[in-house]
């Protein structure tokens, strides 16, 4: 079983959150970056069960700069056997997307997994678009994966309940809380990431569809304003006029 | 305790100055903290229980012998890795950072530096993963500050094989549960050696001491030896004398430092916390000036500490860390920490005193920190000493008449 998972960095959820160049770029300064929980905690772990339970290897990828190797190691450290770093500032999604699956056509992977979205830009399209180009079958918001033989039987969580879905190898998931829990390196696993094989490749698709105009933050909070219970007019009057809501 | 929102102040970007290994191994020493000891810390120092089932993580996350090379079941990484792995556990408790750290640099530091290739193959592995858990055995009942009075002595069996070991220790971490005891005694000339005493020899029985006010979550005892037959091959052979123990105490000392200057961060940020949250006429207390000021001074003191406990896990990498450097770094760390639990318990009012925060048990370990491994007033008095050249340690009294 060889299963390919994908990892992003994203900042660590304590850092400060600004931007430079007008607005136009994120300010990595000072920002501490950590693998994107969705895709560690869920699709690397899951991918680290399957491996021990029925074998074969496990391949992290990211792409990312020289900086990013932190988190590959993180990755490296709770169990991954080996990893890929696509040398380059990934640009928006199909950049990312394009990238990763040229690797993974040139490997031939059972399994690609991915967490469900990133925590800073939240997009959730890199799993699909990966699966598009490798015309291979995509399940989203995986939340339990157990594979017999070729066939894998998925729970995804829908309105008002679950959808169990059957695919069969290969194919492309993303995977959401539910799926396993976060395991956390141990002194074996960090020592053992020292020597296991990293390998840089140069981008092969350097197409760009996208480009960020402009962030900006959310609205700072306000106070909150205490209604006596007697007085709904006052609390309907400010949810129509102030708030805006109803 | 309420959820564990812990993050480390930085205020001069340290982290910088550490490896991406470094940060891998202090961020997963505190993800297993936090997953692991913070939600039952507070049940087991209010109890006076040990967290026995933790050692085996312990052990996991490398906090037994993190410098101990790997052909003896250690990590082999520098110093500055074990300090931040001690400064992540004392963040919780110290009581936690005192098992560990008894197990690195009072029993594995001592057999790897002075045992037999014999005794490092048979001990080092398996007090590795926390198979066995050891203590150190040199204060006595009224040998405190002054160990080389010692009265623990062993005498040749005269069988040729064994000695026979009597004595007694006291303040033991560890003892109660521990397999093996590393015991600093004296032979027939005086000279002091170690000597590895295990459980079930017998004559040695280890009683646990109740009553504790501090360290409650980590388990002390005495150890006691009535003609406990020892057999020779357990002599530490490598070295002897006083300076043999004193050698593991700045291994132990530290990582106190380290040690202490998490619980220290640990209160401060949460006392920070406590400060945007808390409002009081109608405003949030960090916006009073008395309030900044303890903050203030509390990452002043904090990020000093930090500076000093870098440089010195720096000079111990190069092994030119000298003892009277890691006697200066031991007694500011503990003290700065004691007085920020006692800043931080202020900010937070009476709720400061409860086990929803954790200021007050810093600050009741603390006094125990402060205390051991040398006292606060040794401390001074090695630094003392360090810069005059004039030992102020004792002095003769006058007859009396």
């Amino acid at each position: 079983m060889k299963i390919l998972v994908c990892i992003s960095k994203s900042p660590d959820t304590t850092s400060k959150i600004a931007f430079t160049e007008g607005n136009t770029k994120f300010d990595e300064n000072g920002v501490q970056y950590i693998v994107n929980p969705y895709d560690e905690w869920y699709a690397l772990v899951r991918a680290l069960e399957l491996k021990e339970t029925l074998g074969g290897n496990v391949t992290i990828i990211t792409v990312g700069n020289a900086a990013d190797e932190a988190i590959i190691r993180k990755a490296l450290a709770i169990g991954a056997d080996d990893a890929v770093r696509i040398d380059a500032d990934p640009k928006d999604a199909y950049f990312t997307a394009s990238q990763i699956a040229k690797y993974a056509k040139d490997n031939s992977f059972d399994i690609v997994l991915t967490g469900k979205e990133t925590i800073n830009y939240n997009g959730s399209q890199v799993a699909g678009m990966i699966a598009e180009e490798l015309d291979m079958p995509f399940i989203s918001l995986a939340t339990k994966l157990d594979l017999n033989g070729t066939t894998a039987t998925i729970e995804r969580e829908v309105m008002g309940g679950v959808q169990v879905v059957e695919v069969n190898t290969p194919f492309v998931a993303s995977c959401a809380k539910g799926m396993a829990e976060q395991r956390i390196p141990n002194m074996r696993g960090i020592m053992a990431a020292r020597t296991k094989p990293l390998t840089v490749i140069p981008v092969t698709n350097n197409e760009e569809y996208t480009a960020y105009a402009s962030y900006s933050m959310p609205e700072a909070k306000t106070a909150c304003k205490m209604i006596s219970p007697d007085n709904m007019d006052e609390l309907v009057s400010l949810l129509h006029n102030e708030a805006k809501v109803i | 305790m309420a959820t564990d929102l812990y993050v480390h102040p930085d205020y001069y970007n340290l982290d910088d100055l550490l490896t991406e290994e470094h940060i891998m191994i202090r961020d997963a020493a505190r993800a297993w903290v936090k997953k692991e000891v913070s939600p039952i810390i507070d049940e087991h120092y209010e109890k006076a229980t040990f967290p026995k089932h933790l050692l085996k993580g312990l052990g996991e996350i490398g906090a037994f012998g993190p410098y101990i090379p790997e052909e003896y079941g250690g990590p082999g990484l520098d110093q500055i890795s074990y300090g931040l792995i001690m400064q992540e556990l004392e963040r919780c408790d110290s009581g936690l950072r005192s098992t560990a750290s008894v197990q690195s640099s009072l029993v594995m530091y001592p057999i790897w530096k002075y045992g037999s290739e014999e005794q490092k193959q048979k001990y080092l592995p398996k007090l590795a993963t926390g198979e066995f858990m050891g203590c150190f055995g040199l204060t006595e009942p009224d040998h405190g500050s002054n160990p080389g009075g010692m009265i623990t002595n062993f005498k040749d069996a005269g069988d040729g094989e064994n000695v026979i070991l009597n004595g007694a220790k006291m303040w033991i971490s560890n003892a109660p549960f521990a397999d093996i005891a590393v015991v600093w005694a004296k032979d027939e000339t005086g000279r002091i050696h170690g000597i590895v005493v295990e459980r079930g020899m017998e004559g040695f029985s280890t009683p646990e001491m109740h009553g504790k006010l501090s360290l409650r979550a980590s388990s002390t005892g005495e150890l006691i030896f009535v003609n406990v037959k020892v057999p020779k091959k357990n002599i530490l052979p490598g070295r002897t004398g006083l300076g043999a123990p004193l050698s593991c105490l700045d291994s132990a000392r530290f990582g106190i430092a380290w040690g202490a200057l998490g619980a220290a961060m640990d209160c401060y940020d949460q006392a920070l916390r406590y400060c945007k949250e808390r409002t009081q006429f109608g405003v949030p207390i960090g916006s009073f000036q008395l309030q900044q000021k303890k903050l203030a001074e509390m990452i002043t003191e904090i990020t000093k500490a930090q500076l000093l406990t870098f440089r010195l896990g720096q000079l111990r990498n190069a092994g030119k860390a000298t003892s009277a450097q890691i006697s200066m770094a031991k007694r500011n760390n503990c003290e700065i920490a004691l007085n920020i639990a006692r800043e931080a318990r202020q900010i937070h009012g009476a709720m400061g005193i409860t086990s929803e925060y954790s200021m007050m048990r810093h600050m009741a370990n603390l006094e125990s920190v402060v205390t051991y491994e040398g006292t606060h007033d040794i401390h001074l008095l090695i630094t003392g000493m360090d810069v005059t050249g004039i030992p102020a340690f004792t002095r003769e009294m006058s007859e009396s008449k």
